[in-house]
């Protein structure tokens, strides 16, 4: 091949050899609506709420770069049981997320402490008004039942810190009785 | 007279439907040698309608002609693109023992001269847009007429001059197989030649899409437009029918060339028009100053070596 393209006119049939070489191949065009793409792991699709995990905390609003999570909430106050005083908890009212407006940074989902934002790799989820795509909680949760479960490890890999933090409280309490 | 009627139906249907089918295997083949699929929809199997569609887009448009445009003249270009075409195909020759619409004497000349002439559409449609870029696009048309349809004649004198008639029919019965090393020059420099009359790429300057947008056709839409498109294609099957009539031995194949004689001429048009779509693919425009350079550098002193060559070659066998 690189004899080919020093003589005269060499080019030219290198040209040819490269279009004809291509044309021989497969495409490699998926053809989307009739064919899915495969989406490699932790694919950035959508923004899933795992309402039941919520606290309100706002974490996730107050660190969104675009400001595009909208939080309400209002504060309930559950009866005292077995005297004491009466404990109010949060209760989420409304958990939207502008989808015009979001980067896909992923920082909500890393700031949240509960373990209540996922990535979901759904995403068709196009509108044909801007407005209509400030998804609310109640689809949000929708998508929470196309999250994946988390990737495995490489076999390879270090072991998860996890892993290694629960063996070793296991082994510390072994020798003991009971806690 | 039915025999006639026959063969202008025939002839009528080769130029409906050849053209598309350069057009469809253009889609398709230019897109697997860029790794794509090209149409799969149109007609759900690998869009075999896509052109169908097309034409059926086309004829929906509206027909616009610009205020300051020679009316006339703008109207009548497709046409004068199209139809000469359609007249060179009539002489083309495509089996032995008269499979051709009109047997010319001087057939070689009427389809060279005719062919001249469906450039002379592209001509008027770039004076006639009154629009900046169309006029240099059809100053480039003639520009590209003028250098190319001279290496274009000797080359095809050549061949002539070996057969020593004119007519197409007479010159293929004359061809034998050492033909193909002695008129190889002529016949690449007819086909450059030819593909460079076309305005196919590499040889696209005048409608140079990302310079002078379209060139003559920057104007035309719709039905007008579809038509020059159709002339480009049918200018395709045109070429490559002549050149495989004139330098390759028309209906003369290994075996058979009484019965499937019209398959061989057939064939080696399409394995042509194959190398059009080909060149199209690998090669990039060429500058407006490279493609005189090419004309009157190359291939005007190369065919008048293959004319020289087959004189030589004539006198001494």
């Amino acid at each position: 091949m690189g004899r080919v393209g020093r003589l005269p006119g060499g080019g030219l049939a290198k040209g040819l050899a490269v279009t004809l070489r291509t044309m021989t191949r497969r495409s490699i065009t998926r053809q989307y609506p009739e064919v899915q793409p495969d989406l490699p792991p932790r694919s950035r699709g959508v923004i899933a709420l795992f309402e039941e995990n919520c606290t309100v905390c706002m974490l996730c609003a107050r660190e969104c770069p675009d400001w595009c999570i909208y939080i309400d909430s209002h504060k309930e106050t559950l009866p005292a049981e077995g005297g004491g005083r009466a404990r109010t908890r949060n209760v989420l009212d409304r958990f939207a997320i502008d989808f015009a407006l979001c980067m896909y940074c992923g920082i909500c989902i890393e700031v949240c402490p509960f373990d209540a934002l996922f990535w979901s790799p759904e995403f068709e989820y196009a509108e044909y008004d801007i407005a209509e795509l400030t998804h609310e909680k109640d689809r949000l949760r929708e998508w929470m039942w196309t999250v994946p479960p988390p990737q495995a490890h490489d076999p390879a890999a270090e072991p998860p810190k996890e892993i290694a933090a629960a063996a070793k409280a296991a082994a510390r309490r072994r020798p003991g009785t009971t806690p | 007279m039915l025999e006639v009627v026959v063969k202008l139906v025939l002839v009528a249907g080769a130029f409906a439907v050849l053209p598309l089918l350069v057009g469809q295997a253009e889609h398709k083949v230019m897109a697997h040698m860029q790794g794509r699929l090209g149409p799969m929809y149109a007609g759900a199997f690998h869009g075999w309608a896509q052109l169908v569609a097309d034409g059926v887009k086309f004829a929906q448009k509206e027909d616009v002609v610009p205020r300051d445009a020679d009316r006339w003249v703008f109207k009548l270009a497709p046409g004068v693109a199209l139809v000469p075409y359609l007249l060179v195909l009539l002489v083309i020759p495509v089996g032995p023992g008269g499979q051709v619409a009109l047997d010319l004497g001087p057939g070689v000349f009427f389809a060279l001269a005719v062919m001249g002439v469906g450039v002379i559409g592209a001509i008027m449609a770039g004076w006639a847009s009154a629009n900046k870029y169309s006029l240099l696009g059809g100053m480039r048309v003639a520009a590209q007429l003028m250098s190319y349809e001279l290496p274009m004649v000797f080359a095809a004198s050549s061949v002539a001059m070996a057969a020593g008639t004119l007519s197409l029919q007479g010159i293929v019965g004359e061809w034998r197989w050492y033909w193909l090393p002695w008129q190889a020059i002529g016949a690449v420099v007819f086909f450059v030649a030819g593909l460079a009359e076309l305005r196919r790429p590499p040889f696209d300057m005048p409608v140079a899409d990302s310079e002078i947008i379209f060139g003559p056709y920057t104007e035309y839409g719709g039905l007008r437009f579809a038509f020059f498109l159709l002339a480009e294609y049918a200018g395709i099957v045109v070429l490559c029918g002549l050149t495989a009539v004139l330098f390759l031995g028309g209906w003369k194949g290994p075996f058979l060339n009484t019965e499937l004689g019209w398959l061989w001429t057939l064939l080696k048009a399409a394995v042509l028009a194959f190398c059009v779509i080909w060149f199209r693919v690998s090669y990039p425009r060429m500058r407006e100053d490279q493609l005189q350079k090419l004309a009157w550098a190359w291939l005007v002193p190369l065919s008048l070596a293959q004319l020289a060559l087959t004189g030589v070659l004539k006198v001494a066998l």
